[in-house]
């Protein structure tokens, strides 16, 4: 019930702000009867009723996890982030065998498990990439390499 | 004799020896991708499109390669269900109601070979209906205007939704998300941006490649987390493998009634394959002689929507090359590929590309035989796949997910994006918003605003012109009918819970 209460007044703020920033939308000259503000407008009204229904009739709560589960999932989160920000500067190996290791480690907390399926996962998977389908990987960045 | 000359046509481009060996490494790969826990086709096509993109195939090529893959994982996704009691995705779940039962009762390898008999005679026959009904359904296509166009894109995602969820506002919802997600970027009439909020990476607008990850493979990581990897191995030993041979002449015609339930819920576009299993579950459960022992291990409740399932993955692919309007996630997921492919479905395809239609068509009946000799013999190797544990697979799924949107687009930018949608994934994903409207709503909703505004245009503004011809009124019927029937046949529709241990 809460779940949905709270979810229904998000949507509803998030479409008013969709709405909000698509009249702020620059049209042409040349502008057909539709114009490039209607579809954004029509979709963000239909966001914002979905929001108000889903508020007022909502469905019973989802099984959340456990504080601490959210915990790790908020941690899988920052160890994605900083690959996604290191892969570039470093290059593919060592962020992809930390990254890995680490979420390996948060589906199940065996520390020579994971450091082995993060090692194992960078370098097997950089060989199938790099030699397998020839995508263009650096094994090293360019922080590393100078 | 059309159709053979095009047929013989398409056999001419799926037998060279690059295709063949796509397709068979393609139903292989995709096989094992069915049969890990947890991945099902449409997370599996999703993470390899960004990587089949970069390995240079031709268009032909690359869609062999991929239709391969989804339909070996629409094979592969039953053994999960039949050995673990895990479904890879939304249409295996079905299978799993009786599939787990009789593995329970030591007949598992008898269920593995009769459900892959059964996707054979759907997926074949789907395949030919395929054949007959797709140039006719072009032919029809043409008669679409930009007012049709509007309403078929309406019919989709009203539709879809449907049984899917279970609240009508939250598959609303779900398609407005993609929509409006697809508004960002430039305006394709006036060449503005729009709701960019002066981001340069977002002129392009959103990458439906880094939505389609996001939201089917990384939220999965999620997931797992939330279930400390609970949900590994500790199914039903797999002994010895026979061939069923009463089984499966005793389910013969279940597996034809199915296939014909599958193939026309797999046509209706937005509806797809988990609608053809389900429709077909319950049909054989009402009329077999003996109901009461459906969910207890019955065989023709595997066969059924077995059956079932493959036959509306077939049917949704009818839609989906004729009409530019995929009939399910993975079918969304393969019109994503076309579009990367810069393939644009609808009636053109068929007289410009003929290569690609029956080449693909011709693919798929290759790809039939290759998996089910894949299947019935090889299970037991397909078997020892459902052990891989899931704090290998996932960190695994995670690294191949950011390799190929890195090597699509080199920026750091799209892998954040596509860990947001992760994230997204996950969270709609609790609260019961389902993600496949959103997926299509960022596919179609370019196309769906361009066909609004040029109606517009040739109407000078009148609205009424939307309603003006019978097939853009009786698709606005139909959409209008498929989004409110669901509210009222939910209670006849309720899904049989999955067997607990």
């Amino acid at each position: 019930m809460k779940t949905d209460r709270i979810f229904g007044l998000g949507v509803v703020c998030v479409a008013l702000a969709y709405v909000a920033s698509a009249t702020q939308i620059e049209s042409g000259f040349l502008s057909d009867p539709v114009g490039s503000r209607t579809f954004p407008y029509i979709v963000g009204a239909i966001a914002v009723v979905c929001g108000l229904v889903i508020a007022l009739r909502p469905d019973d709560d989802p099984a959340w996890p456990s504080l601490s589960t959210f915990g790790r999932i908020a941690l899988a989160l920052v160890v994605m982030y900083g690959f996604a920000v290191t892969l570039r500067p470093v290059g593919f190996l060592i962020p992809a065998a930390v990254a890995s290791a680490a979420l390996s480690y948060l589906i199940d907390p065996r520390p020579v498990a994971a450091i082995a399926s993060g090692l194992g996962l960078s370098i097997g998977l950089f060989a199938i990439f790099k030699f397998g389908l020839g995508l263009g990987l650096a094994p090293f960045g360019r922080l590393l390499t100078g | 004799m059309e159709l053979f000359a095009n047929l013989a046509q398409g056999f001419a481009v799926a037998l060279t020896i690059t295709t063949m060996a796509l397709a068979i490494g393609g139903c292989f790969l995709g096989t094992v991708i069915g049969s890990l826990p947890g991945l099902g086709p449409s997370n599996g096509v999703a993470i390899l499109i960004p990587l089949a993109f970069s390995l240079g195939l031709d268009a032909t090529e690359a869609l062999v390669f991929m239709t391969s893959v989804y339909f070996g994982a629409m094979y592969g996704g039953r053994i999960s269900s039949i050995l673990l009691n895990i479904p890879g995705d939304e249409p295996a779940l079905m299978t799993t109601l009786d599939g787990y039962p009789m593995a329970k009762q030591g007949r598992a390898g008898d269920a593995l070979v009769l459900s892959g008999v059964a996707s054979f005679v759907g997926a074949l026959l789907a395949t030919i209906a395929l054949m007959l009904l797709a140039p006719i359904l072009a032919r029809i296509a043409y008669l679409f205007g930009p007012a049709e166009y509007f309403a078929l894109y309406l019919l989709a995602f009203c539709t879809l939704g449907g049984l899917a969820s279970r609240n009508q506002a939250k598959s609303a919802l779900a398609a407005v998300i993609g929509l409006g997600i697809a508004m960002i970027g430039l305006d394709n009439q006036t060449g503005l941006p729009r709701l960019t909020f002066g981001e340069m990476h977002l002129m392009d607008g959103v990458d439906f490649l880094v939505a389609i990850v996001g939201l089917f493979a990384v939220s999965e990581v999620f997931i797992f987390i939330e279930s400390h990897g609970k949900n590994s191995a500790i199914g039903v030993r797999l002994e010895r493998i026979t061939i069923p041979v009463r089984d499966i002449v005793n389910s013969f015609f279940t597996m034809l009634r199915s296939t014909a339930i599958g193939f026309v819920a797999g046509v209706l576009p937005g509806a797809g394959a988990s609608l053809g299993s389900f429709l077909a579950y319950m049909a054989e459960k009402s009329i077999g002689r003996d109901r009461d022992s459906f969910g207890t291990g019955n065989p023709r409740g595997v066969a059924a929507p077995e059956a079932g399932n493959n036959a509306a993955a077939g049917g949704a692919l009818v839609p989906m090359l004729t009409l530019g309007v995929p009939g399910s996630g993975t079918t969304a997921v393969l019109l994503a590929l076309l579009l990367t492919l810069n393939i644009t479905p609808g009636p053109l395809l068929f007289e410009e590309r003929p290569e690609v239609v029956w080449g693909l068509i011709a693919a798929l009946l290759i790809a039939n035989v290759v998996l089910l000799v894949m299947n019935v013999p090889m299970v037991k190797f397909f078997v020892r796949i459902l052990s891989v544990p899931p704090w290998i697979l996932l960190p695994g799924i995670t690294m191949v997910s950011f390799g190929g949107i890195y090597s699509l687009s080199g920026s750091s930018f799209d892998l954040i994006l596509m860990i947001l949608f992760g994230l997204f994934g996950y969270i709609f994903r609790k609260i019961g918003v389902p993600t496949v409207p959103i997926i299509l709503g960022i596919l179609l909703g370019n196309k769906m605003e361009d066909s609004l505004r040029r109606a517009m245009v040739i109407s000078d503004g009148d609205w009424t012109y939307l309603f003006s011809s019978g097939i853009s009124t009786g698709l606005w019927i139909a959409a209008v009918a498929g989004f409110i029937a669901p509210m009222f046949l939910r209670r006849f529709l309720a899904k049989p819970e999955p067997v607990a241990d």
